[in-house]
């Protein structure tokens, strides 16, 4: 019979056409809307263009805007190969960042050892965040989407109260924040720019050993079966539930480490979690399925939400767009490539009927 | 096997019928008449076009090329609503019912009408057509407590109440026993007396011989003939269907089987449902010989495997594996001690669709590997169990998914034989296979067992575990019904415990002393 049937592994090419045009149509969408507040589509791409490929301040962006984003991109792209959908990698940034203020502020160290102690809490937190929901899903059932994310606005108001209770910072009135960091906890950052060179480093070691784990190791191994087949894994005696614990942690651990690198690189402080995390936790998701399973593709990805994260800024800053302008752009972009999952998870197939047919 | 009573113009014919999708041409040029008062067989492998045929007769898909006639004339369906309305049923493999409506509430579901149920005068004509094929059912039964069997005879009701005249039925002796066949056979020659016309979807080459007028074979989309069944061979069929001559024969020498391997005693078990799927089951598989469970599907031998291979408890009874105590040894586990496992579902269970036939070879190594993969071994690996196992792939890394399920099945049995294990958990290894790969897996496990394997094999196709076993066990509501030896499985013995019909104590007894005497094979019409 004639049948749409899944198209497994899509070849590249496949793949890379369908996403694009999907993002080609979330520009042209975005255009509309731009259009709506009285600015020309052209105009404002051209600027965005300008702003950030045009400009070297504009490029370090994209970069530094890109950094957490390949962070917490590539952990999600594994665990979302494994099937764990954490959606709460938002909320394990800010237990990560969190953490990491802890160490910063309170924990007698300094020096390159200070560093490594604020960039392992910094894991530590994240990972223990994203541990709550598998150990749930493992457990009880409990589905991790719905866990993961609920847990971001606890997380949240976690980091609220701490910066307007017990950590309040001494010399300030107005706005809560902590005190700044120690100078050691304030990270290098490269000449000129805001990107901190630690986390951009660990994030690409990050992407780099996650693609080789995945494709080398047994690990990465039991991790495709677990999420291609969790059935057959079972049959196979692969543990999926050992799988889930991994990737959680890992994937939570990269989204606290991002945190770490936020607070420590940028702001040099625990401060409000709408100013740490920016929605790069939610972007990243974006980022991870654009891979489609692929930690070491996240560099391509995280830099192109980087650039709309870039471009958005100059929307705001020299057109005036309103400050929720990125958020449509991403949220359209997300829209669009959800739509053209058929398109790519499908194919028109031939007589080669499956034998449930009995043709 | 009456003649088909012909009328003089053939009832359905098609002409040239010709349908394309992207890169195939699945049906070329078909031609083919139906005449009224006939069964009219259709055979071919999968992907041979039986299925796109028999979807242009519904109404499912238009014809490119070609001409259907009804009666004379033209007939162009546009949906299975059309094909029903000029009356042309659909009887499908698997029935399409609602579990939790009544039997009289599916029949009117499909009995068209306007917007308001008339049950009333449908219960009186239901009844009325049921006693009249002698097809027994109870209009307010939910359809969920049902057999297999009965839901059939409801795909079949709907179509009598219809009043169809052109009945397709698809592979309709699936699920049944040999006795539930039999008994559908006889209402099909019922309606052929009545000058209805069926058309037989079927696998089944001794079926389809015994049953049918007339046969038209289907290879890679063309009408490699259309003759009467009078005459015709399971070799001529197979030949026609595949191309080439198909073994039917099984060679199977004669074997002393050896120790014990597996032994169950007295193994209680819990379907999913809570209610009890294995009782009090004692069962012995010996080093070398095949232990066939014979069984319609649903009668435990889900669980029975699933237990054996450590996917599920046992609520009481003793497992026991190469002597050691197995009842609580995870499936790994049970894998380590030498258990190979050929899953019931091959695409759900048995393989990662989207990882490649060298990965999902690599899937019972990959248990006692070391934490790094060293790709060089495995793609040699890979490629020495394609080869040994004639596996037929574009390449190792072509995903799993993308291979037909007879070679799905030689993948898994490839993986799962690497290694010589001692037991082989075989579950319905040839379902949905065609003749060329069911040959294949049949001579694979039969090699198997020559080498010294223990095999036990579930599956629900009688022939299969005729042909390949040594001994015949029957499973029926979670309970063994006996276990024949050798020349005492014989078809009507296993049938009758299929349907759970147990032997008196007189029948066993005389069996047992014509044991003794060794009297030839051949059994008197008497015992049972």
């Amino acid at each position: 019979m004639f049948k749409l049937e899944p198209d497994l592994n899509p070849p590249i090419y496949k793949t890379a056409l369908v996403s694009s045009v999907a993002i080609l149509l979330a520009f042209a969408a975005s255009g509309l809307m731009f259009w709506a507040f009285g600015v020309n589509p052209f105009t404002a791409y051209s600027e965005m263009i300008k702003g950030t490929f045009g400009d070297s301040s504009g490029l370090s962006t994209i970069v530094q805007r890109a950094v957490p984003l390949l962070l917490i991109g590539s952990g999600l792209a594994l665990a979302f190969r494994a099937k764990f959908f954490n959606i709460g990698a938002e909320g394990q940034m800010l237990l990560g960042a969190t953490f990491a203020a802890g160490v910063a502020l309170f924990v007698p160290v300094s020096g390159v050892l200070g560093v490594v102690l604020f960039f392992l809490a910094g894991f530590l937190g994240g990972a223990l965040w994203a541990l709550i929901p598998a150990t749930l899903r493992e457990r009880l059932g409990v589905s991790e989407i719905l866990s993961s994310l609920m847990l971001t606005y606890v997380a949240g108001y976690l980091v609220k109260y701490l910066i307007g209770g017990p950590w309040k910072g001494k010399s300030l009135v107005g706005y809560n924040y902590t005190e700044k960091f120690p100078d050691w906890a304030q990270l290098p950052r490269l000449e000129g720019t805001y990107i901190n060179w630690p986390t951009l480093l660990l994030a690409l070691v990050a992407a780099i050993v996650l693609q080789i784990v995945l494709a080398r190791s047994k690990f990465g191994y039991e991790l495709q079966v677990t999420g291609g087949n969790p059935r057959a894994a079972h049959y196979a005696g692969i543990s999926s539930g050992r799988v889930t614990l991994l990737v959680a942690l890992i994937s939570g651990g990269l989204a606290g480490l991002a945190g770490a690198g936020e607070v420590g690189g940028l702001h040099g402080r625990l401060l409000d979690p709408a100013q740490i995390s920016l929605g790069y936790g939610f972007t990243a998701i974006i980022v991870a399925w654009l891979t489609r399973g692929n930690p070491v593709y996240a560099i391509l990805t995280a830099l192109l939400m980087g650039f709309v994260f870039a471009g958005g800024d100059v929307l705001k800053v020299s057109l005036s767009m309103p400050f929720r302008v990125v958020d449509v752009m991403t949220g359209l972009v997300l829209f669009f490539l959800i739509g053209a999952e058929p398109f790519l998870k499908l194919k028109l197939s031939s007589v080669r009927v499956k034998e449930r047919a009995s043709a | 096997m009456t003649r088909p009573q012909t009328a003089s113009a053939p009832l359905l014919e098609l002409s040239g019928v010709t349908k394309r999708f992207p890169g195939v041409v699945a049906n070329d040029k078909v031609s083919f008449s139906l005449f009224g008062g006939e069964i009219h067989a259709l055979l071919g492998e999968n992907g041979a076009g039986k299925t796109t045929l028999v979807s242009m007769l519904y109404g499912l898909l238009t014809p490119d090329e070609g001409e259907i006639r009804l009666a004379g004339q033209p007939l162009r369906l546009k949906s299975p609503s059309d094909a029903l309305r000029v009356g042309i049923s659909l009887v499908p493999q698997h029935p399409l019912l609602v579990d939790n409506h009544t039997v009289l509430e599916n029949i009117a579901l499909s009995s068209g009408g306007g917007f308001a149920l008339e049950l009333r005068g449908l219960r009186k004509t239901l009844l009325e057509v049921s006693s009249a094929y002698g097809l027994q059912i109870s209009p307010d039964a939910k359809v969920w407590q049902l057999s297999e069997g009965e839901k059939q005879r409801i795909e079949l009701l709907k179509a009598l109440v219809r009043g169809s005249k052109i009945l397709i039925l698809d592979e309709p002796t699936s699920a049944l026993t040999p006795q539930e066949s039999e008994g559908l056979f006889e209402v099909l020659n019922t309606l052929k007396l009545e000058g209805k016309a069926m058309v037989l979807i079927s696998h089944k080459l001794d079926e389809v011989l015994l049953h049918s007028d007339r046969i038209t074979v289907l290879r890679k989309g063309q009408v490699v003939g259309s003759l009467p069944a009078q005459g015709l061979s399971k070799p001529d069929l197979s030949r026609m269907m595949v191309g080439r001559d198909v073994s039917f024969e099984r060679q199977k020498e004669v074997r002393a089987p050896g120790k014990i391997v597996l032994a169950l005693e007295k193994v209680w078990t819990k379907s999913n449902r809570g209610l009890d799927a294995m009782r009090d089951v004692s069962l012995e598989v010996r080093e070398g010989e095949i232990l066939g469970v014979a069984g319609v599907a649903g009668n435990g031998q889900h669980e029975l495997a699933e237990v054996i291979a450590g996917l599920r408890k046992l609520e009481r009874g003793t497992l026991r594996i190469l002597e050691q105590s197995a009842a609580h040894l995870s499936p790994a586990q049970i894998s380590g001690l030498g258990v190979a496992h050929i899953p019931e579902d091959r695409r759900a269970e048995g393989v990662v669709s989207e990882m490649s036939v060298a990965d999902n070879l690599f899937l019972r190594r990959s248990r006692t590997a070391g934490s790094w993969i060293d790709r060089k071994k495995l793609l040699e690996f890979a490629g020495e169990r394609i080869r040994t196992f004639e596996v037929s792939t574009p390449g190792p890394h072509t995903p799993a998914g993308k291979l037909s399920g007879g070679n799905i099945q030689k993948l898994i049995l490839a993986r799962e034989l690497d290694g010589n294990p001692k037991l082989i958990l075989a579950v319905h290894p040839t379902h949905g296979l065609d003749v060329g790969a069911t040959e294949q897996v049949h001579q694979i496990l039969l090699e198997a067992r020559m080498k010294g394997a223990a095999v036990l094999l579930i599956s629900e196709d009688l022939d299969e575990v005729l042909t390949l076993s040594d001994r015949v066990a029957v499973l029926f509501s979670g309970e063994i019904q006996g276990v024949l030896e050798g020349a005492q499985a014989t078809r009507e013995r296993v049938g009758s415990r299929m349907a759970g019909v147990r032997e008196s104590a007189a029948q066993k007894a005389e069996g047992g002393k014509r044991k003794a005497e060794s009297i030839s094979p051949s059994e008197g019409p008497a015992h049972v």
